[in-house]
């Protein structure tokens, strides 16, 4: 397979962008590294959970609360952490929170670490991979239809989990400056609004 | 009572209804009557790491958590334990079998236990180390010191407290 003449899609930063009125209102979990300096500089809000570090845990952050509380959670993933933690496909898949949606940003790299390929942007497909582990709503879109599944997954009452594919590339944002017990603490206060 | 029971009698008594796990022969018991309990969610996880992303979600949620694992699992999960539970500042139980102890048959389980303590104290984290059956009536205080401080606090349990391996 090769991309030449491949018409430019979208990169993470603008999936995030288009995202933002639709997912402000939730709780969300990012991802380390560029998915969440960018959120955090387009959007930066109470109800965002920033992970500073811990590569490949935002899926798991996710459903452990998904689980232990009412409101809906969107967890931001990439396709590289996502493969560093291959193994929370199969305790979502048993695990069942209708209340959680798995975002996974496909761009086939290692966006934070200076866009290496990843095995997703190769022979390897996460969406039939998280079929395979037993999700049973798992849906694969193009970049530019990830508002409308990201929407139609909030809306609907299933745990979802969305492969967007996209492509790879960042923009410049600033590091995450605020303390990690600041985020925990705020984001804390958020849940126990949103459940009251 | 057997010791199980009184593990999860504690659990249940501090209110944790979070429970991950990732089995070991000598925690066999308690896992049992981990699932067996209906105050707890249990919730199996496929490496330690993952479930200490669980147990932080969960605690996030409001629900207090606990993981119970092997002490070969320090050495997965050292990177989790210092940039996300200790980092912010997240209380974790963590329930240990200490393998590669007296009694132990299986010689590669001495390469780690004689890490686990050295590393353990390298992180800073709380240290308790059951080897008598009599030692775990410490567990409930040591479990309330652990929501406390809102620190990962580890019960090492030896092959001795749990009579055999």
């Amino acid at each position: 397979m090769h991309h030449f003449g491949k018409v430019t899609e979208m990169i993470r930063s603008e999936i995030l962008k288009e995202l933002v009125p639709i997912i402000s209102d939730h709780l969300v979990v990012c991802n380390i590294g560029l998915p969440s300096q960018e959120l955090h500089s387009i959007d930066d809000q109470p109800s965002n959970f920033y992970m500073l570090g811990t590569m490949g845990l935002a899926s798991s952050i996710g459903l452990g609360l998904a689980l232990s509380q009412k409101e809906k959670v969107i967890s931001i993933d990439g396709d590289g952490s996502v493969l560093t933690n291959l193994g929370t496909l199969p305790t979502i898949a048993n695990n069942i929170a209708n209340n959680f949606i798995l975002l996974i940003i496909d761009n086939g790299s290692y966006g934070s670490t200076g866009d290496q390929p990843t095995y997703a942007g190769k022979k390897t497909s996460l969406s039939a991979v998280a079929k395979a582990c037993g999700c049973e709503n798992v849906i694969e879109c193009k970049a530019e239809d990830t508002v409308v599944a990201v929407r139609d997954a909030i809306e609907g009452n299933q745990m979802t989990i969305i492969v967007c594919k996209c492509d790879s590339g960042n923009v410049k944002v600033p590091v995450i400056t605020m303390d990690p017990v600041v985020i925990r603490d705020r984001f804390m206060k958020e849940v126990v609004s949103k459940n009251t | 009572m057997s010791i199980e029971d009184k593990i999860v009698n504690d659990f249940v008594k501090n209110d944790i209804s979070f429970v991950t796990t990732v089995p070991c022969k000598q925690l066999a018991g308690v896992i049992g009557k981990i699932e067996e309990c209906e105050d707890i969610y249990h919730i199996p996880s496929n490496k330690e790491d993952e479930g200490m992303g669980l147990c932080a979600g969960a605690y996030m949620g409001g629900k207090k958590p606990a993981i119970i694992m092997q002490n070969t699992a320090i050495g997965v999960t050292i990177n989790t334990l210092v940039t996300l539970t200790q980092y912010y500042r997240l209380p974790l139980p963590m329930l240990i079998s200490y393998r590669g102890e007296l009694g132990e048959p299986v010689a590669c389980q001495v390469e780690m236990a004689v890490h686990t303590k050295a590393l353990l104290n390298q992180l800073n984290i709380p240290t308790y180390h059951f080897h008598k059956e009599e030692d775990v009536e410490e567990l409930d205080k040591i479990l309330q010191y652990t929501f406390m401080c809102n620190k990962p606090v580890a019960i090492l349990t030896d092959a001795s407290f749990w009579k055999g391996y």
